[in-house]
């Protein structure tokens, strides 16, 4: 549903249906006065109606702002607590392979809905800050040309912000495995499928196996 | 060389450190955003109060010997309303390059808005009652007097804007100089279009 004071022209169309609506309801009112309520109700009801079928239609689908010229390649990676998964990395250095890449890698904050009410997230952007400089720095030595930034908590609308000013060839969005994955759980992956007009990799990246892996 | 203390205060020196931000609402809309919700909450503290005196009381509204100027109101009501119209050819003819349309719909916006204010005053004198005539009194004037101070802001919004327009400011690509005492505007109207339905018509 569009904010109905987010532009002038949206607060315009308020008053001319403000007007509309009151009108119905004076004259219905004049002719009788239950009339007007019976009116009133109707109207309000339609009105709650239009409001909750408006919130339940899918966001319009969103492309990148540009496409990337032959031989260039631009990645757009979607990770939070597996930024710095061994499997991500690969698969960018592997993806980035035979183009001139250029990777943004988003690491959406971590943020419990009360502390996102609070606008508490000055220590959940720092350690998706921390998490983010590691994840850059191991890229980097692979050889991989990339940059990043913290992005909002809602994965979806990070990848929106983001797109709008990186003209992304792909998103690869990282998760735990599933069970174990919130933004799975969310349907994260699905959603970002039907939202973003760009081709979308999924990659699992399993950290507890990772860390057995070193150890052994 | 520079330590890493000297370059924090640089950092800092000049301005604040720049507001985390998400890309869905421009600050200065959001900021008018949310005074509008305070507004809505201002205005519904005032309508609960009319409503409790009016389900209360048995008699017709208005009561005896009482009677509310409807017809110079409505008139008022007409004004009030096409300012809006005006206020958005305003920013309608900014978007499209046109300073003398943004200059006219700007000029007119205020002399409709200035005449709605002086009506008001206008009849306060002619209306036979005052605030202290009971609930009454003290919701009618309560209502359109919290009405007209609001009048009264965006009168004063919109002569900086006016000025400003008139010394070569705002483009197409900038005017979020109009279009926010714009929004404010148009919430002014259709309050009033409230106000003048539930406390003069209904």
């Amino acid at each position: 549903m569009r904010n109905p004071f987010k532009s002038e022209a949206d607060a315009f169309r308020l008053v001319i249906l403000a007007l509309g609506y009151f009108a119905l309801i004076v004259v219905a009112a004049a002719i009788n006065r239950w009339l007007g309520l019976a009116v009133f109700v109707l109207l309000t009801l339609g009105a709650i109606a239009w409001i909750v079928r408006a919130r339940r239609e899918p966001p319009e689908r969103t492309g990148p702002i540009r496409r990337s010229a032959p031989g260039e390649r631009r990645i757009l990676v979607i990770a939070n607590e597996t930024v710095g998964g061994e499997k991500l990395r690969e698969e960018i250095r592997r993806r980035a392979e035979d183009y001139e890449e250029r990777v943004r890698v988003i690491c959406p904050t971590l943020l419990s809905r009360m502390r996102f009410i609070a606008s508490d997230e000055d220590g959940a952007r720092a350690q998706a800050q921390e998490r983010l400089e590691h994840s850059l720095s191991r890229l980097r030595e692979v050889g991989v040309n990339c940059e990043g930034e913290v992005g909002e908590a809602d994965p979806l609308q990070a990848i929106a912000d983001a797109l709008r000013t990186f003209g992304a060839d792909e998103i690869i969005i990282s998760t735990h495995p599933e069970g174990r994955s919130l933004w799975l759980e969310r349907g994260v992956v699905r959603g970002a499928r039907e939202r973003f007009d760009v081709p979308i990799t999924h990659v699992v990246v399993d950290l507890e196996a990772e860390h057995e892996e070193v150890r052994g | 060389m520079t330590t890493h203390a000297e370059a924090s205060h640089d950092a800092h020196a000049l301005h604040p450190p720049e507001a985390h931000r998400s890309s869905r609402v421009e600050p200065a809309v959001l900021g008018m955003l949310l005074f509008i919700a305070s507004e809505v909450m201002l205005f519904g503290s005032f309508f609960t109060a009319y409503f409790f005196v009016r389900v209360n009381g048995d008699a017709e509204w208005p009561l005896e010997p009482f009677e509310l100027p409807k017809f110079v109101a409505g008139v008022n009501t007409a004004i009030l309303v096409t300012s809006s119209f005006t206020i958005h050819w305003a920013l309608q003819s900014i978007k499209r390059g046109s300073r003398a349309g943004l200059q006219a719909g700007l000029v007119l916006t205020l002399a409709l808005g200035l005449t709605f204010l002086l009506t008001q005053v206008r009849e306060y004198s002619r209306v036979g009652f005052n605030p202290a005539d009971g609930a009454f009194g003290t919701i009618f004037f309560g209502l359109t007097g919290l009405h007209g101070a609001h009048v009264f802001v965006g009168l004063t919004l919109l002569t900086f804007a006016t000025i400003r327009a008139f010394r070569g400011h705002f483009s197409p690509a900038h005017h979020a100089g109009v279009e926010i005492p714009g929004i404010y505007w148009h919430f002014v109207d259709v309050m009033w279009i409230v106000v003048y339905s539930t406390v003069y018509l209904l």
